[in-house]
């Protein structure tokens, strides 16, 4: 099976694999352009929109980019994970909690840790769902609750602290003025852990399970096994992005922010069906930065920040009816 | 132990499961009373007339926004709006307090707004089949963008909750007797009898049951949705007014914290999230144990994160134990 995939990922000629990247990754490309179109429109209307703009865009980018590439994987496996937001939230106070005061290189073992947490906090949410086999919105649902009470536990209000190596690593450029360090971050991070899960048996299994779970069985894939690792995988993200936002406030926050509902638009956005086993985790980040660009763009324009949260919703319901209408039409031929 | 000594005990568990899964509301009411009786045990002589009263006035409107989620969670739906659009309702409603028209009129401008998200869901769940989680949340989303610009707009007039919407929603008769009460009976009467007497609940749970099975036998999906969201928004928005008259507070994001209760008093009470089974006095007594676990936890001084964990462990308990008592059948 595995063989199969490689072949078909490593075309013969340059040309048919340049071809079928942009076939695969139509959605995503779409988006970039669009991504490309809305800077020049950023450029326009704010003309000293430069440096410290894609900065801050970077900043604010990082830790919903994070969370959307978590929603991403468990949605891709055919589930959905609403405690992602929690999840953030409780890893973020931990961190903050531990580092606070502590030498440097203490911070290393504080964030080594709370990867460690994201992942079994993750994977405690895909095995309650394939034990109890509740509905995964119900159990994470529910989980959500508890991620976010015992974050209270730990710290009652904002507060905590963050190792200087922590912000430094996501604040301020790397090399050129106009690259963020927290672009980088995010690359870095996304590709070490995404890039070698797609070409392996885990990856391959975590699509299988979501487009679909009989047949994904019949063909000997441990269905079970691969939800509860899809889940963990979705918690170690959590866990990146819960530290993404220790490092760029340098404080932990126990509330949970609106990080589960915005990583829901994002996915949609990026290309990711909700019926799982279809999308990537490149259009979900793209879409992301397009989300932070069009609320930044409404600052410049003077319009309310309020009507910069309806048009958010306006345009996540428009992707979706676009979608499933496309979708309809399909149906019916 | 022989096989024979095995037998009764297995049967005895499976009329308990049967019990569990044929009438739901039996053993919730009998855990009702068991955390009735704990509460009796931690805070002696507090339990009374007066305190089951306050119980039932703070039930009320998570009482009715779990009515939405007992609906729409029938027909495999859910609507996490309700909390932006009842805070949405309450807030608009405060606004028209010193304006020409009075509070009557924002409550009327209130319902008109609810009324229209939950066409917007309606369509969006029905017409274009949009998951309706994606739909709510993001419908949730434009009112609660909307309901922020109308408090910038109306940011110089003063605003204040209603004198006879406070006492609806927190005064009692004779100080046992929640005036709420009196609003809520009814629309709970006319949830359950709905539900079950009339043509449009046979058709939530039609629909929810197996919708192939519901569109050959001539149901039009895509009315009873839309109809559906309607009435879901509309009962959301009436639940915000009462509970800013309950807490005599009129905010944008008051009703936010209700929306996870609200789904779990669902969930507690029988309904299934995937459709076509559960109903109304499940979710009531759900509302009731969720409100009386909260005051039970505060009653041990317990703060509101040990709270939060309790109320997801037993959502997911509770919705495990029922999973498996219907895979049985």
């Amino acid at each position: 099976m595995s063989a199969a995939a490689t072949a078909l990922g490593e075309a013969a000629r340059p040309l048919d694999a340049v071809v079928g990247m942009v076939r695969r990754n139509g959605w995503a490309l779409a988006l970039l352009a669009f991504l490309a179109l809305l800077l020049i429109f950023t450029k326009v209307i704010q003309p000293r929109y430069g440096v410290a703009g894609a900065q801050a865009l970077a900043i604010s980018a990082l830790p919903l980019a994070l969370a959307a590439v978590a929603q991403a994987i468990c949605v891709i496996g055919g589930g959905i994970d609403l405690s992602i937001g929690s999840m953030m939230a409780l890893t973020s106070v931990i961190a903050a909690v531990q580092m606070k005061g502590q030498p440097e290189e203490f911070g290393v073992v504080v964030v080594l840790a709370v990867l460690v947490l994201g992942l079994i906090l993750g994977a405690i949410n895909g095995a309650v769902i394939v034990f109890t086999r509740v509905p995964d919105i119900v159990v994470t649902l529910a989980m959500s609750f508890v991620w976010a009470g015992f974050a209270l536990l730990v710290l009652a209000s904002p507060g905590g602290g963050s190792a200087k190596w922590l912000r430094d690593i996501i604040l301020g450029p790397f090399l050129n003025e106009w690259i963020p360090k927290s672009a980088i971050v995010l690359i870095v991070t996304v590709g070490l852990v995404w890039i070698p899960l797609r070409r392996s048996r885990l990856g391959l299994s975590i699509y299988a399970v979501g487009s679909n779970r009989l047949a994904a069985f019949r063909s000997g894939v441990g269905v079970g096994r691969t939800k509860i690792a899809a889940y963990a995988l979705t918690g170690l993200f959590a866990a990146l992005a819960g530290l993404g936002l220790t490092a760029s406030t340098g404080i932990g926050t126990p509330v949970p922010g609106p990080y589960t509902l915005t990583s829901v638009a994002a996915i949609v956005l990026g290309g990711v069906s909700l019926a799982g086993g279809r999308g990537g985790v490149l259009g979900p980040i793209v879409a992301v930065l397009i989300l932070q660009l069009i609320r930044s763009d409404m600052t410049f324009l003077n319009v309310d920040t309020n009507l910069a949260i309806v048009a958010q919703g306006a345009i996540l319901i428009g992707v979706v009816m676009f979608g499933s209408l496309l979708q309809l039409r399909r149906a019916r031929r | 132990m022989t096989p024979a000594a095995a037998v009764p005990r297995a049967s005895t568990l499976r009329q308990v499961d049967r019990l569990f899964r044929d009438r739901p509301v039996v053993p919730l009411v009998a855990l009702l009373a068991l955390l009735v009786l704990l509460y009796e045990v931690a805070r002696p002589g507090v339990v009374g007339p007066t305190w089951a009263s306050g119980i039932v006035a703070f039930a009320i409107p998570l009482a009715i926004l779990a009515g939405c989620q007992t609906l729409t969670m029938l027909t495999g739906g859910i609507d996490l709006s309700v909390g932006a659009v009842a805070s949405m309702a309450g807030f608009v409603t405060a606004t028209f307090v010193a304006q020409p028209g009075g509070w009557e009129l924002g409550v009327v401008i209130a319902l008109a707004a609810a009324l229209a998200a939950g066409l917007l869901n309606g369509v969006g769940v029905g017409v274009f089949r949009v998951h309706p989680l994606i739909m709510t949340l993001g419908v949730g989303l434009v009112v609660l963008g909307l309901a922020n610009a109308w408090q910038i707009a109306t940011v110089t007039s003063s605003t204040g909750v209603p004198e006879q919407i406070r006492t609806l929603g927190s005064d009692r008769f004779l100080d046992i007797f929640p005036y709420s009460l009196v609003f809520f009976a009814p629309l709970a009467l006319i949830i359950l009898v709905g539900l079950r007497r009339t043509g449009y609940g046979r058709l939530l749970y039609a629909v929810g049951d197996n919708p192939i099975a519901a569109r050959l036998s001539g149901a039009r999906a895509w009315q009873v949705l839309v109809v559906l969201y309607m009435i879901s928004a509309l009962m959301a928005a009436l639940a915000g007014i009462l509970l800013m008259g309950l807490t005599n507070v009129a905010s944008v994001t008051l009703a936010d914290s209700l929306v996870l209760p609200s789904v779990a008093a669902a969930v507690i009470g029988g309904t299934s999230i995937m459709g076509g089974r559960g109903g109304y006095g499940g979710t009531l007594v759900g509302a009731l144990i969720l409100q009386v676990i909260s005051a039970l936890l505060t009653a041990l001084g317990q703060p509101e994160a040990v709270r939060q964990i309790l109320f997801g462990a037993i959502v997911v308990l509770v919705a495990a134990a029922y999973t498996r008592v219907t895979a049985e059948s």
